[in-house]
C-alpha cells in the first residue's frame, strides 16, 4: 500500500547542535485526517519543514505518495498543499494575484487558476476582498487566505500548522466544517495544533511528538480508550452547606468525591463506574444537581500524561499511571 | 509540470511589483538623469569640449543609460528577493515544484525588465537634451540585455546572503557606485595614465559601458570581442553561484 506520507529514521540537527528530530518513524494513510501533537519545541514544525522541503534533513527518508523527496522532490512537492503557522504571503499584493501566482508555480494555467481562485475565495468568504492587498485583511481572513492558497493546485495532501490559532470560535467551527468536507472529498489532511479539542473533533489518527521523538502513534479511539479516569464537575442546588457536602463525600466510599465549595462537587470516575451511581447517591442524600460538565478536555489529560511519562523515563523515574483530568 | 507557466508567474509578479510602485522605481532615474544632463552635459560639458571625437553630451549619454540599467537591474532583484525572504513569501516558491533555474530566471528576468524599461525612459529623456545617433542597434541590444542580466544575477546573490535591509544597500553603495563612476561613463579611459588604464581593465563595467557606447557612437576603449567575453564570463559565473546557493538553500532553508 502506498502511504500519503511515509517517514523513516528522520533526523534533524540544526547548526549549533540542537537535535530537533531524533530519528522519527511515521506513516499517514491516504485519505486520513491525522493530528500531530506536541508541546512547543517538540519537533512538529521541523517535521513539517522537512516534508515540505523548507528544512534540510540531516538523515532519514521521507516519501510523499511513494515519491522520495531525495530523488523525486518536484513530484513529491506537487502532492502537498501547505498552510503554515505564520503568515507568509506578500502583504502588498491583491488576494487574487497571490492565488493565481501560487497556482502558476504548480503549472496551473491562468484561466483555470482564476476559476479556482473564485471558487475558494467564495467558499472561504473572501471574494469581496479579492482586489484588496493582503495587509488589509483581519487575522482570521489571512488564515483563510492561506487555506485557499494551499488548495489552488488541488493537492492530494493538505498540511496545516495550527490553522485556527487566533481565530474566533464561530470562524473556527466553520473552518472545521470546511476541512471535514475536504477530507470527505478524499484529501489527506495532517494537522498540528495546540487545541486538543480540535484534534479530538477532527482527527481519526494521532501522533504525539516530544523532544524530537514520537511518544505515541495510534488512532484517536485507542488513545482515548487509554483514559482510566475522568473527572466530572457537579453544580448543585444553592441552599447546601459545606458541612453537609463534606459529610456526604466522606460517607460515599465507593466513589471519590471532592468538595470544591458549598455548591460544587468534583467526582473521579473510573471505567467500572458510571454516572447513574453518582446520581443515585446524590438523590438519596436529597442533593439536587443543577448542571454537570467534564472538568477538562479528555485528550489534554492524556497528552500531559504521555509527555510526563516520557519525561520520567528520560530522567530515570518510575512511570506514573495515567491519571484523570485533575 | 509546465515550467514555462511557473516562469511566467514569477516574471508577472515581478513586473507587477515594480510597476505598482512606479513612483519609486521608474520616476527617480528619469529625474536623476535629467540632472546629470543639465549639470554635466549643459553646464560643465559645454566647457569640456569634445571627447573621442564627439561633443561631451553625446559621449556621456550611453554611459548614463547603462548606469541606470545597471543600478535598476541590481536593485530590483536585491530588494524584491530580500523582501520575499523577509515576508517569507519566498516559501510559496520553495514548497512548489518549481525548479531552481526557474526561480533564478524569473527574478533575473524581472530585474532585466526593470533595467531595460528604465534604460528606455532615460533614453527618451536624453532625447530632450541631445540628438542620439545609432551605430549598431544589435550591439546596443546585446549589451544592454547581457549587462542587465549580469547585474540582476548580482542583485539576487546579494539578496540571498542579506540578513537585513542594510545588507542590500552595502554592495550598491560601496562597490557598484564606485565601479560605475570609474567605469568610463564620464570619460574615456585612454585619458588616464597608463597605470590607471591597466587598473581600469579589471573593472567589468568598463567593458559594458564601452560596448554600449560603440553601439551608439562607433567608438570604444576596448575590443567588442573582449567586452562580450568578459560579460559572458560574469553571467556564467554569477548564474552558477546563484544556482548553487539556491540548491543548497543558503539563506532560504534551515
Amino acid at each position: 500500500m502506498t502511504y500519503a506520507l511515509e517517514i523513516s529514521a528522520l533526523a534533524k540537527t540544526y547548526k549549533g547542535g540542537f537535535q530537533a528530530l531524533k530519528g522519527i518513524d511515521l506513516t499517514v494513510k491516504q485519505g486520513d485526517f491525522f493530528a500531530l501533537l506536541g508541546p512547543n519545541g517538540a519537533g512538529k514544525s521541523t517535521s513539517i519543514g522537512v516534508i515540505t522541503s523548507l528544512v534540510n534533513k540531516t538523515a532519514g527518508q521521507v516519501k510523499i505518495f511513494g515519491f522520495d523527496i531525495d530523488t523525486d522532490l518536484e513530484k513529491a512537492k506537487s502532492y502537498i498543499g501547505l498552510v503554515p503557522q505564520e503568515f507568509n504571503f506578500s502583504q502588498f499584493e491583491p488576494l487574487v494575484n497571490i492565488l493565481v501566482n501560487q497556482a502558476g508555480y504548480y503549472g496551473v494555467t491562468k484561466p483555470v487558476a482564476m476559476q479556482r481562485a473564485e471558487k475558494y475565495l467564495k467558499q472561504l468568504e473572501l471574494w469581496d476582498k479579492r482586489d484588496e492587498p493582503a495587509r488589509a485583511l483581519s487575522g482570521g481572513m489571512k488564515r483563510r487566505l492561506m487555506i485557499a492558497r494551499a488548495l489552488m493546485h488541488e493537492p492530494k495532501m493538505l498540511i496545516l500548522d495550527e490553522p485556527t490559532a487566533g481565530v474566533d470560535i464561530e470562524l473556527r467551527r466553520s473552518m472545521w466544517n470546511f476541512l471535514r468536507e475536504l477530507n470527505q472529498q478524499g484529501i489527506t489532511i495532517i494537522l498540528t495544533t495546540h487545541d486538543l479539542e480540535e484534534a479530538e473533533m477532527l482527527c481519526r489518527n494521532i501522533a504525539i511528538i516530544d523532544g524530537g521523538e514520537i511518544v505515541e502513534d495510534t488512532s484517536m479511539k485507542k488513545l482515548l480508550a487509554q483514559l482510566d479516569v475522568e473527572t466530572f464537575v457537579f453544580d448543585l442546588q444553592p441552599n447546601l452547606t459545606l458541612a453537609v457536602l463534606t459529610e456526604f463525600a466522606e460517607k460515599s466510599h465507593s466513589i471519590a468525591y471532592r468538595v470544591v465549595d458549598d455548591h460544587t462537587l468534583e467526582v473521579d470516575l473510573n471505567k467500572s463506574q458510571n454516572l447513574n451511581q453518582v446520581f443515585e447517591q446524590l438523590s438519596s442524600a436529597n442533593i439536587d444537581v443543577i448542571s454537570m460538565r467534564n472538568k477538562s478536555n479528555r485528550l489534554e489529560a492524556l497528552f500531559v500524561s504521555l509527555i510526563n511519562k516520557k519525561s520520567n523515563v528520560t530522567q530515570g523515574k518510575p512511570q506514573s499511571a495515567l491519571v484523570g483530568a485533575n | 509540470m509546465n515550467n514555462s507557466i511557473a516562469l511566467k508567474s514569477i516574471l508577472t509578479k515581478e513586473i507587477q511589483r515594480f510597476t505598482r510602485i512606479w513612483v519609486q522605481t521608474l520616476v527617480p532615474p528619469a529625474i536623476t538623469i535629467s540632472l546629470y544632463f543639465v549639470i554635466f552635459g549643459s553646464l560643465i560639458g559645454s566647457r569640456i569640449g569634445e571627447m573621442g571625437g564627439f561633443d561631451y553630451m553625446s559621449f556621456i549619454v550611453p554611459g548614463l543609460i547603462m548606469m541606470s540599467v545597471i543600478t535598476n537591474s541590481y536593485s530590483n532583484v536585491a530588494s524584491s528577493f530580500f523582501s520575499a525572504k523577509w515576508q517569507r513569501n519566498v516559501e510559496e516558491m520553495l514548497v512548489a515544484p518549481v525548479p531552481n533555474w526557474v526561480i533564478v530566471a524569473g527574478y533575473v528576468g524581472g530585474g532585466m525588465c526593470r533595467g531595460i524599461l528604465v534604460g528606455l525612459i532615460v533614453t527618451i529623456v536624453s532625447l530632450l537634451f541631445v540628438d542620439i545617433q545609432l551605430h549598431n542597434i544589435w550591439v546596443i541590444i546585446a549589451t544592454v540585455t547581457l549587462t542587465s542580466a549580469t547585474f540582476a544575477l548580482g542583485g539576487l546573490i546579494n539578496a540571498i546572503f542579506a540578513g537585513s535591509f542594510d545588507d542590500i544597500s552595502i554592495i550598491p553603495t560601496f562597490i557598484l557606485t564606485p565601479l560605475t563612476y570609474l567605469g568610463g561613463v564620464f570619460y574615456s579611459i585612454s585619458l588616464l595614465p597608463e597605470f590607471w588604464q591597466g587598473v581600469s581593465q579589471i573593472n567589468p563595467i568598463v567593458y559594458m559601458v564601452n560596448a554600449f557606447r560603440y553601439g551608439f557612437l562607433g567608438i570604444s576603449d576596448v575590443s567588442l570581442v573582449t567586452a562580450f567575453a568578459v560579460i559572458g564570463f560574469f553571467i556564467v559565473t554569477l548564474f552558477t553561484i546563484a544556482m548553487v546557493l539556491i540548491s543548497k538553500g543558503i539563506g532560504l532553508r534551515s
